[in-house]
């Protein structure tokens, strides 16, 4: 049996993707938020590099 | 040769699952008092955390708690669907499988140690991680069907989220965050003792050893005023400390002398009385034992604002 495009199960699980989508989206938006406040907040410092001349 | 033919029938629309059963796995009732708790817990603490790390911590609490009840709703499913306040919940219900309710236990335990700790700091985390195998293991595997103690040591679980808290914003543990414990944690037993004694049958049927159950509800009573007393004494002392102030103490001395007014009407009543107005005495102790909660954090985040801004100074 193939699926079809507009298979009753799309519309069943409609709510469920969504939720799910909208789950996703949130967990970038705080990851995102999070990286943003500690670097900007000199939580996370690149250590210090040294020039090596010869 | 491929067979590549997908079961789209194997679940009935009324039985498939929808986002909200999902949801309803991580106990969003008991999510409201942890998130109000650590909120409490993070903003008295005397170390100020950036807002946006302040609610993600909270967030990764919330998360935590809820992962504990899904573990907790996994484990208990033989139990839920004998309950009556129970039946209902998605796998009893059939709308989410046992297996489906660990997986997502387990992944979202993970997460939110994990995340909390980069987010605040490891003690904080570390907290977390032991909440959830406290109420998981130490609670619902083992003393939930052990013990009619049940209630008493398994509170802890439900008294770590201000200490979490607490935690997230100085990265330790100190007496004001342990008071806070003990403050849910002596709240506890009265509280889902009253539930116990109009709750009556559930857990008979259930074969849980509540204290109703094994010591009869005349030990329940008495085991409720007793328990009352000691939280009113250790609630109203927590006044006179660093978390206290006297909004705070005029709070607790309102809502202690009716709890303590509740508890020994429970007390006084036997069966027949309670059974001719349907426990009601029994139903408003539990409804104002929820309110107590809540008004003393509440003081409790009232004093740490009017500190903060330097009112009591």
């Amino acid at each position: 049996m193939s699926l079809s495009k507009q298979h009753e199960l799309h519309e069943r699980r409609f709510g469920r993707n969504v939720g799910v989508g909208l789950v996703l989206v949130g967990l970038i938006a705080i990851v995102f938020g999070l990286t943003v406040v500690k670097v900007t907040r000199g939580d996370y410092e690149t250590p210090a590099t040294q020039s090596v001349s010869q | 040769m491929t067979d590549t033919s997908i079961n789209t029938q194997s679940r009935s629309a009324e039985t498939d699952a929808q986002f909200s059963d999902y949801f309803a796995l991580l106990k969003p009732r008991v999510m409201t008092l942890v998130v109000f708790t650590a909120f409490v817990g993070l903003l008295a603490a005397p170390t100020p955390l950036h807002p946006f790390v302040g609610f993600c911590a909270i967030l990764f609490i919330a998360i935590g708690g809820g992962a504990s009840g899904a573990l907790n709703m996994w484990w208990d499913a033989d139990i839920d669907a004998v309950m009556k306040r129970t039946q209902r919940r998605p796998i009893p219900a059939g709308k989410v499988t046992g297996d489906e309710a660990f997986a997502i236990g387990i992944a979202l335990s993970a997460f939110s140690v994990v995340f909390l700790g980069l987010a605040t700091n490891w003690v904080a985390a570390g907290l977390l991680a032991f909440t959830i195998f406290f109420y998981v293991v130490i609670y619902t595997m083992w003393l939930k069907r052990w013990t009619p103690q049940n209630i008493v040591i398994g509170g802890a679980a439900g008294a770590f989220p201000p200490m979490i808290g607490w935690a997230a914003a100085t990265g330790g543990v100190s007496v004001e965050s342990v008071l806070m414990f003990c403050l849910t944690f002596m709240w506890t037993p009265p509280h889902f003792w009253a539930l116990a004694l109009f709750m009556r049958k559930d857990y008979d049927n259930a074969d849980v050893p509540m204290l109703t159950v094994t010591h009869g509800r005349r030990a329940t009573r008495n085991h409720i005023l007793a328990y009352t007393v000691l939280l009113a004494i250790l609630a109203v002392a927590a006044g006179f400390t660093s978390i206290g102030g006297p909004v705070y103490i005029a709070t607790s001395l309102v809502l202690n002398a009716m709890f303590l007014r509740g508890a020994i009407r429970i007390w006084r009543r036997d069966e027949d009385m309670s059974e001719d107005d349907n426990f009601l005495a029994e139903r408003k102790f539990f409804k104002l034992s929820l309110l107590y909660l809540f008004a003393h954090f509440g003081a409790i985040l009232i004093e740490a604002g009017l500190d903060r801004f330097g009112v009591w100074a």
